[in-house]
């Protein structure tokens, strides 16, 4: 059996739903954010392989994936400044103490 | 072979994928994940995408592993393992559903794909249409102001208020 679009687009939604589960049920905040990286992983490889099956002499997909790439790496940059900067205030990683705006 | 490598490949990531999620000591979560970075990578040059898999191993295996492992050792000695919160079922059910309706979507849809053989070098192209004017040179300064806007974010909360 040829390995073809179909494959990769599983194995990206297998590895999104992963990285969703854990966003959802995880309760240390520096996990969320490991789970985040898994799903915008996930999203590129699905972005590549239409790249590489659908349209294999334009490479919109892999400009997009890198678009993704610079916005992840903005993103945990920011992301690590809040953790560690609330982790000084509350001397804690849980997200359920995380409750200053809730209403 | 090809098929063997891409089964390897989808084995050991959903793998490393599930170990972020499972393990208890985050710090071998940080580890997975970075396996999990490395058979991306290799994802990528099975697709032939040859720059966006060093694209890859530089920022997310040089980077933001690195960011990440240092997070985990600045808030480690409060907490010993990554427990799960109440929502663990819900969050359970709503991913498998999720999962199900993405796999019949896909497996469902009958994708145009195109039999050419893929552009070999991609680094020359890619920079050609990041950088040309009808290409995407304004999604490029865009980002620049992004990463500016994100580096000096982080420098000012991480500052030590006096």
């Amino acid at each position: 059996m040829v390995v073809g679009l179909n494959h990769y687009l599983v194995l990206s939604a297998v590895l999104f739903c992963i990285g969703l589960y854990g966003v959802l049920a995880k309760r240390n905040v520096v996990v969320i954010l490991m789970c985040i990286e898994i799903m915008l992983n996930a999203v590129n490889i699905a972005l590549v392989a239409f790249s590489r099956f659908v349209v294999p002499l334009f490479l919109t997909g892999q400009i997009f994936a890198i678009f993704v790439i610079v916005v992840a790496a903005a993103e945990a940059a920011v992301g690590i400044a809040i953790i560690i900067t609330i982790y000084r205030r509350r001397e804690s990683v849980d997200v359920d103490k995380f409750d200053l705006m809730k209403w | 072979m090809s098929e063997i490598i891409f089964w390897l490949l989808a084995i050991v990531s959903v793998g490393a994928a599930l170990a972020v999620v499972i393990l208890r000591d985050v710090f071998r979560a940080a580890l997975s994940l970075v396996l999990l970075f490395l058979t991306i990578a290799v994802l990528y040059i099975t697709l032939y995408a040859d720059f966006l898999a060093v694209v890859q191993i530089l920022i997310y295996v040089g980077a933001i592993s690195i960011l990440i492992i240092v997070a985990v050792m600045l808030t480690r000695d409060v907490w010993r393992g990554s427990p799960s919160g109440k929502l663990r079922i819900p969050a359970l059910v709503v991913s498998l559903l999720l999962l199900g309706t993405m796999v019949f979507t896909v497996v469902s849809t009958n994708w145009e794909t195109n039999t050419e053989p893929p552009l070999q070098p991609t680094t020359a192209a890619i920079g050609t249409s990041l950088f040309s004017q009808n290409g995407y040179i304004v999604p490029v300064e865009i980002s620049a102001v992004l990463l500016l806007a994100a580096i000096l974010g982080a420098i000012v909360l991480m500052r030590e208020k006096e």
